[in-house]
């Protein structure tokens, strides 16, 4: 057992300061046992987040040693030995206490998306069919955990405050599912366009670095959703063939292959 | 203080697991006024960490299968003391409610011909399971939170509701503050859904995190409602032991599924030396065989690592007792060893169990594709809580409702493995379906102004108590009563610890008045622990109470005592209510008689 030095940032809206902890250190300890050891020690009115404590809730996202991480599965023998554990809140969020965030502006941008939507059943017990090859990539979205880390670090939101006109990584991600779904026959092409901001993004994979699900964020789906709407809007010939027909210039399973 | 906010619906529904999530969609749909309240944060419920999958019997892997070998199975791993109603709705209903998941977006992984795929899992005869990989869970709770947010519901997070108000027998509000600023929230609804998970941080070692306090239980318990089979408790087999930070993290089921074996420090396949009479006839007795039933043979039996979660937690115990344990006080669970069987095999593992692969590697620097798990047995699940009728999902208090882990009936001693996922839908479907009926019917009830002022003195007390000499905080108690439960209420039970467990809760429940919290009223986590413990002594005492009063061993409940089934036992469901004077009163009612044509078929399925 071994003693470390913890800084947490203590505080709320009005603002706030690192206060210094200590905490017993064992085997495999992660850093949200030591700030839970802490708080059932010596600040019981230390607020953070936390559900499953195995990388599956997306709950404990903060800033350690500048990072952001989720803190259940950072390992405390990962971190540098000779340095205070330097525990913040994730910085693009406004701070509610200590190293809980208000993270409902999340929750707002995802009910704007527009849901999904089937086609009709292709069976007549109300059942389709889908190769496994045609939902890896949907499967690949949909193991976000809404830590919201991406958004956390991405710039757009994190220096330049686009919250109003730019949905983040995360939502990038959750309208690329939704394009890529085989049966999904809802159109967001216009919107990511407009509404959504996605020329903001200027690729620079900072949120594909810290997802903690490992998911290729930019490459995957990013980039993907950005080459549709050039297709949409920049490419002449598809103009002019949607302005004549009037026809939603879509085609899920060719894009996805 | 101040005045609790007032906030008005026709259903409330307590809970935003899969059960209150599928319950506020249902209630919504019939154009009602539906409020959805939860602890953390929507989308974070337990219902996120499930693993393996959902069981229905949509026989897409097997044809042979139906929902009539889903019920027998579900009755005969609940060794017979379950709801026969539940076990039958449940398995009838669960395909459809996994299917229309699909229509709501969700993604499941697929055979060859395009359908859901399903795997193997403990006590199911056939694969049933339908899952994603090993995150199931969070497939299921994402489809729903993402369909729901669409259908007009108020949703009201990291609100917990500390109890329910009645107007006669009826119940018609709660209380409730906001964990952000502390404040209160009053309730106005004309039915109720309880659907808030389990109880699982009752003890030191489990796969539950800190919201499964036991409040719906405790909450129902206080409005008058009855508990029944609190005795069961579910430890599941397979839960990590090293290193101590993680201990209890569960490991799926799937693992075992997917063709992992249990060995001790001897190397031997201990699984194999004591299979239950009653499943004999079901289980390989060569690993030739049991590798073959994992990998799709239609002809053959499967392995004994898959028998229910009661007996194999059990093996393991014994074998940790009788020293052929690993080092850090568990067994092996060995799933890299299929390389001998499979080419790509690590691919495979990869593949079929990626959230596993990531625990182990991140949380204990183990690779599982060469490496074998160490794993021991961790408080799962409560089969018991919520005594509902098994149509519409309604207590034995009049408009309040109850579904998913909180309710009890569907899996008597001892539940099958993804027999929770499709409990929360079918069910939470119900629950929703019927509490909108109820409050169709019903006028606005009166919510008594005293009782709210006086729940609300009393949520506030821990801030004014002095702190002197001997005075404590709230976690010290709540760490003491989990050491406590762990020892003395655990996975082997006998008489004179069950009767010290209880003398020991009233203990605990008097230091529980008496603890201080510091700080102020914003996101106090000091504040909110101080408010679950009272829900966690009144389960831990259910737990006790009717632990001590089954002197028989059945499913998860096994006194060292009274080792075997007694069959007068087996006739018995545990009930507890609460009595004029406040004291918690055990009574023994019928098991409900199962009906012939039921009956048959079981005895088909033998
Ligand atoms: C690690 C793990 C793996 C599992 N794997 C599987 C599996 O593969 N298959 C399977 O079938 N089952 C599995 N289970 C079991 C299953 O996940 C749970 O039983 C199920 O998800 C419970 O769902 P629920 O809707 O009843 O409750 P939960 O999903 O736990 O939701 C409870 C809700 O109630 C809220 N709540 C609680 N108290 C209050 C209060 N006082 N006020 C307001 N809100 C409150 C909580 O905030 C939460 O939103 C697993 C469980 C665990 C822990
Ligand atoms: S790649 Fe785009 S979305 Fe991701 S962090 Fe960079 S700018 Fe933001
Ligand atoms: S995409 Fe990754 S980083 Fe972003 S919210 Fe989801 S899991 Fe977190
Ligand atoms: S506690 Fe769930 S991700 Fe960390």
């Amino acid at each position: 057992m071994a003693e470390r030095k913890f800084k947490i940032w203590r505080g709320d809206q009005s603002g706030g300061k690192f206060e210094d902890y200590d905490a017993d250190i064992s085997d495999g300890m992660v850093v949200l046992d030591a700030v839970l050891q802490i708080q059932a020690n010596s600040a019981t009115d230390l607020a953070t987040r936390w559900n499953c404590k195995a990388g599956k809730c997306g709950s404990c996202s903060a800033e350690v040693n500048g990072m952001p991480r989720l803190m259940c599965m950072t390992r405390m023998e990962d971190l540098p030995a000779d340095q205070d554990v330097r525990v913040a809140p994730m910085k693009t969020f406004p701070v509610k206490r200590d190293l809980v965030t208000d993270v409902s502006w999340n929750y707002k941008v995802k009910k704007r998306i527009k849901k999904f939507s089937p086609r009709p059943a292709d069976n007549a017990d109300g059942t389709w069919n889908m190769m496994q090859r045609d939902v890896d990539r949907v499967q690949e979205f949909r193991k976000c955990i809404e830590c919201f880390l991406c958004q956390n670090v991405c710039h757009v939101l994190r220096e330049h405050q686009k919250q109003d006109e730019f949905i983040g990584p995360r939502f990038f991600l959750y309208a690329a599912a939704l394009e890529m779904h085989p049966l999904d026959t809802e159109d967001r092409i216009d919107e990511l366009k407009e509404a959504k901001g996605i020329g903001y993004c200027n690729i620079t994979k900072c949120c594909t670095i810290v997802c903690p699900e490992h998911i290729q964020i930019t490459d995957n789906a990013i980039i993907p959703l950005k080459e549709r709407v050039v297709d949409r809007f920049f490419d002449p010939v598809k103009l002019i063939l949607r302005t004549l027909t009037g026809r939603k210039a879509k085609s899920k399973a060719a894009s996805n292959a | 203080m101040g005045q609790a906010k007032r906030i008005e619906h026709d259903v409330l529904v307590i809970g935003a697991g899969g059960a209150g999530l599928r319950a506020a969609i249902e209630a919504a749909a019939d154009g009602l006024s539906v409020g959805l309240v939860c602890k953390s944060l929507l989308g974070k419920a337990h219902t996120v960490m499930a693993e393996g999958g959902v069981a229905a019997a949509l026989a897409n892997v097997d044809d042979r299968d139906d929902w009539k070998t889903h019920f027998a199975d579900t009755m005969r791993g609940g060794q017979y003391v379950n709801s026969w109603r539940h076990a039958q709705l449940h398995a009838q209903q669960a395909p459809d409610r996994v299917r229309e998941l699909e229509a709501w977006g969700a993604v499941f992984d697929r055979t060859k011909s395009g359908k859901i795929l399903q795997r193997n899992f403990g006590g199911h005869k056939y694969p049933r399971l339908a899952h994603v990989g090993d995150r199931t869970g969070l497939e299921m709770i994402r489809t729903l939170q993402d369909h729901g947010i669409h259908q007009g519901i108020d949703v009201h997070m990291e609100v917990t509701i500390i109890r329910l108000f009645k107007q006669g027998e009826r119940v018609v509000g709660a209380l409730a503050y906001d964990r952000e600023r502390g404040k209160f929230r009053l309730f106005s609804a004309k039915s109720i859904v309880l659907a808030t998970g389990g109880v699982g941080r009752a003890f030191d070692v489990t796969s539950n995190s800190w919201e499964y306090s036991g409040d719906g239980h405790a909450i129902a318990y206080e409005a008058g409602a009855e508990l029944i089979d609190m005795e069961y408790i579910q430890f599941h087999p397979t839960g990590m032991v090293w290193p101590p930070s993680v201990k209890g993290i569960l490991v799926t089921e799937g693992v075992r599924g997917e063709g992992g074996v249990l060995r001790n420090s001897e190397g031997k396949r201990f699984m194999f030396e004591d299979i239950p009479d009653n499943y004999k006839n079901q289980t390989a007795d060569n690993e030739e065989e049991g590798w073959r039933y994992t990998q799709g043979d239609k002809n053959a039996r499967r392995p004994p690592e898959l028998l229910t979660r009661d007996h194999v937690a059990r093996c393991i115990v014994r074998e940790i007792r009788e020293g052929r344990g690993s080092p850090h006080g568990g067994v092996y669970l060995d799933i890299a060893w299929i390389k001998e069987r499979l080419p790509k095999a690590a691919e495979h593992i990869k593949r079929k169990l990626p959230s596993m692969y990531h625990q182990f590697k991140e949380l204990a620097g183990v690779d599982i594709t060469s490496e074998a798990m160490e794993v021991g047995p961790t408080t799962h699940y409560s089969m018991g809580g919520i005594r509902v009728d098994g149509d519409s999902q309604m207590s034995t208090v009049p408009g309040l409702f109850a579904a998913g882990e909180c309710a009890a009936g569907l899996h008597g001693a001892n539940r099958l493995g993804g027999n929770s996922l499709s409990d929360l839908l079918v069910f939470g479907k119900l629950a929703g379906e019927h509490a909108a009926g109820y409050a169709r019917e019903q006028d606005r009830g009166e919510i008594d102004q005293d009782e709210v002022m006086a729940a609300m003195q009393w949520a506030l007390e821990p801030f004014g108590r002095e702190a002197s000499a001997g005075s404590e905080g709230p976690f010290q108690v709540q760490s003491d009563l989990q050491e406590r439960m762990q020892e003395l209420v655990g996975i082997v039970r006998k008489e004179d610890e069950l009767a010290r467990a209880l003398e020991e809760i009233t203990g605990l429940e008097e230091r529980a008045k008496k603890v201080v919290v510091h700080g102020n009223r914003e996101f106090n986590p000091g504040w909110h622990t101080a408010m679950d413990l009272p829900n966690l002594l009144t389960v831990s005492r259910a737990i006790a109470m009717c632990a001590r009063a089954r002197k028989e061993s059945r499913g998860a409940h096994f006194r060292i005592d009274h080792e075997g089934k007694d069959p007068d036992f087996g006739k018995i469901t545990h009930a507890l209510a609460k009595n004029e004077e406040g004291q918690m009163i055990l009574r023994e009612d019928p098991v409900p008689e199962v009906p012939p044509e039921l009956q048959q078929i079981i005895k088909d399925n033998e």
